[in-house]
């Protein structure tokens, strides 16, 4: 006996039998006393409640939404609203992200110097206090509608939200942005194209340049082809407040400004040092070999920075992802403002509605860890 | 014959040193360079010098009354009269002394270790401070008289949220780590969910369920103070980053040095705290002041479920009636705490890399 307990092995699967055991004891424990707290307090259990009515209405709501609807509906409403914000963060913070990375990198001083303060500066600050401070601060401090500060005439920003002309959906609409689509399908065929023939016979076909003349040109034409007429529904003030447009509401203008602006800044850095990795003898081979400053970018520079920093970039996706709960903070109405916070309070039913809304953001981040995967598996180094 | 004489070397033309040849090299080399020189200075010239004006050269600072603001610049006589609001919170004046005292010992400990070589004296020291600290905040003994926790705020409350966020995550994130590295499959498994669930969710999913699930958890009669609430929900999300970022360490040492300690006939814990988790530390340490940073920044998290720490009594001085409108001041204000502390966090964290930095290969 005492000679099995001084083996390795055996005392692996003893102290992993005492693990399960402890943690079963422990799950048993809070279980049960869960259950009768539950019952003690009268309150209901189950996903009944999903198709129950859910009596209070939301301000933004993507998807359609009245007060008798149920609480599965407002679920989808901030499911939504939590992919929208989301994606336009990353999409914003991305941009600026890239730009202020180049900039940290800038052969000029006071550039440079810039990027770098922007980015010590934001990236210190807490996030939440970033979106109080648009939101109290600078957007509560806007005009009110009749005074609104107007851009053309046909943009307008006030204290209620940003007012912006939309445009009507007709046959013009359609064929610009029909364009737009298969300029962005033909610059994915145009770039493979040009990669193999490079490949093969070491030509270099100028696909940015292509690109970009044809981002210009395709909707240019494909608007005369639609017949030329774009109409505009513009935002009109009548009254104390806009009719027509589009208004973006201030919660969503705080949050998108404070969840970018301080995204961008780990996005910066992760550039920053990707482009820092890429060792100088590598652009100096490049050189030796003869290859132009554009070339030795886009074949050797650009291919290992982007290696090193993709990851830390998806990671910070996934961190804009969970940050935009925040918007608890203000009331813009994704998840956990409206489900894990309104739904909750009425139906009290707090475990259920934590446990889909933990779900949610865990399927984000396995979603986002499974593309990671794919990813670096995809850029593994290939020697030979 | 001619006489060998020694000439001068040349001093090197004038437009290859100083200033001008600087500002050439680094600001005006091309036209695009030129153009962004001039793009970045008018930037600084929109921000910097209304900024100045706002903050210092139009600003009040002497008197105690909103009136005596002359509403041009910031209003500073805000801060200074609520400043035991922003500091301390509800805390109750007759008490601060204690608090004071807290901050008075703390200096004369950090200057006090710098003498002390001894690690286990220095720890011992601490803990010793870490113990005085909670009596002497919370009372209750030795004649001191009792503090609840709702009357604890300001920079005070997000100070103890993210210490004790920091010391207690510290042992259980070591343990996890432990447990995800270890070859016992269900160790393993268990391990690796804990961390993989924590860091999947946001920290305000954890504060919810903290703060409305927690109680359910426990028999009748047991309550759980908001606070200590709020303080396991985050030490328990902070171990999983803790747990993650010493995984990374422990990934860098070397599997010589296991069998090694194996060798030298080392048990379990031996080997891992004496040969493994030093090394490990020493490499995982500039990834976990940054996740203590970002610790310190989430603690500004509590506000949502009702606790006052700094970032919230920016409103509730804001409400009061003598004082409306002083949101700007507020913000600023504690904007400015943050940035330094997270700021200083992470300048001290770069200095530790290059100390530590014994490349490992």
């Amino acid at each position: 006996m005492m000679r099995a307990l001084r083996n390795q092995k055996v005392r692996g699967i003893l102290f992993q039998i005492l693990t399960i055991l402890g943690l079963i004891a422990f799950l048993w424990y809070i279980g049960s006393n869960t259950m009768t707290n539950i019952e003690q307090r009268g309150i209901r259990t189950g996903f009944d409640f999903l198709n129950s009515t859910a009596g209070f209405s939301i301000d933004e709501t993507p998807i359609e939404f009245s007060s008798t609807d149920t609480h599965g509906r407002v679920f989808l409403v901030g499911l939504s609203n939590t992919l929208i914000i989301t994606f336009f963060g990353i999409i914003l913070s991305t941009i600026l992200g890239l730009i202020i990375g180049v900039l940290r990198l800038s052969n000029n001083w006071i550039i440079k110097k810039l990027a770098a303060t922007y980015i010590d500066i934001f990236r210190n600050i807490p996030i939440l206090l970033q979106i109080l401070f648009w939101y109290n601060v600078v957007l509560s401090s806007l005009p009110s509608p009749k005074q609104s500060i107007d851009f053309l005439g046909s943009i307008f920003i006030n204290n209620r939200g940003l007012y912006i002309p939309t445009p009507e959906l007709n046959s013009t609409t359609i064929s610009v942005l029909l364009g737009l689509a298969a300029t962005v399908i033909g610059a994915i065929f145009l770039n493979k194209w040009a990669n193999k023939r490079q490949e093969k016979t070491g030509q270099d076909f100028p696909v940015v340049l292509a690109v970009l003349g044809a981002i210009i040109i395709v909707p240019i034409i494909a608007y005369f082809i639609g017949g030329a007429n774009f109409n505009f529904d513009y935002p009109k003030l009548g009254g104390f407040n806009f009719s027509g447009g589009k208004v973006i509401s201030p919660e969503f203008l705080a949050l998108t400004f404070a969840l970018v602006i301080y995204t961008a800044t780990f996005i910066a850095e992760a550039v920053r040092s990707g482009i820092e990795a890429v060792s100088k003898g590598q652009k100096e081979a490049a050189a030796s070999i003869g290859l132009s400053s554009y070339q030795a970018l886009k074949l050797v520079v650009l291919p290992q920075a982007i290696r090193i920093a993709i990851p830390p970039v998806i990671n910070q996706y996934l961190n804009l992802a969970k940050n935009s709960s925040l918007a608890a903070a203000i009331g813009y109405p994704e998840i956990v403002t409206v489900f894990a916070g309104t739904s909750l309070n009425q139906t009290g039913q707090a475990i259920e509605i934590l446990a889909i809304t933990m779900l949610v953001y865990l399927t984000i981040s396995l979603v986002v860890s499974a593309i990671l995967n794919w990813f670096n598996h995809k850029m593994k180094t290939k020697e030979r | 014959m001619a006489v060998y004489e020694e000439k001068q070397t040349l001093e090197a033309p004038s437009s290859t040193k100083g200033f001008i040849h600087w500002a050439k090299e680094n600001l005006f080399s091309t036209p695009l360079n030129t153009l962004m020189t001039f793009a970045g200075i008018g930037i600084l010239y929109y921000i910097i010098p209304p900024f100045l004006q706002w903050a210092y050269f139009d600003a009040n600072f002497a008197g105690t009354t909103k009136e005596q603001c002359t509403g041009d610049g910031a209003c500073w006589i805000f801060i200074k009269m609520k400043i035991d609001l922003f500091m301390y919170g509800f805390y109750p004046q007759e008490e601060l002394w204690r608090l004071k005292t807290i901050v008075m010992l703390f200096i004369a400990m950090i200057i006090g270790l710098r003498f002390i070589k001894k690690g286990s004296i220095k720890f011992l020291i601490i803990t010793f401070f870490f113990i005085l600290s909670l009596i002497l905040v919370t009372g209750g003994i030795f004649g001191l008289e009792y503090v609840a926790t709702d009357r604890w705020g300001g920079l005070m409350l997000t100070i103890i949220v993210a210490s004790v966020g920091i010391v207690f995550s510290f042992p259980i994130g070591i343990i996890v780590a432990f447990g995800r590295q270890s070859n016992l499959p269900i160790i393993r498994s268990v391990c690796v969910t804990y961390v993989e669930m924590i860091r999947g969710v946001p920290l305000i999913t954890i504060l919810f369920m903290s703060s409305v699930i927690l109680p359910l958890f426990f028999p009748e009669g047991i309550s759980f103070d908001k606070l200590l609430r709020a303080l396991i929900g985050i030490t328990l999300f902070q171990a999983a980053y803790v747990a993650e970022n010493i995984r990374g360490g422990l990934q860098a040492i070397p599997k010589g040095q296991y069998e090694a300690a194996d060798a030298i006939g080392l048990s379990y814990w031996q080997k891992m705290l004496l040969v493994i988790l030093p090394q490990a530390l020493k490499v995982a340490i500039p990834n976990l002041v940054g996740a203590f940073i970002s610790l310190f920044q989430d603690t500004t998290l509590v506000l949502i479920i009702g606790l006052f720490d700094l970032l919230s009594t920016v409103t509730i001085a804001a409400a009061d009636s003598n004082w409306l409108g002083m949101e700007t001041e507020g913000y600023v204000f504690v904007t400015a705490i943050f940035w330094a502390f997270c700021y200083g966090m992470s300048r001290y964290s770069n200095k530790l890399e290059k100390q530590f930095d014994t490349n490992l290969k």
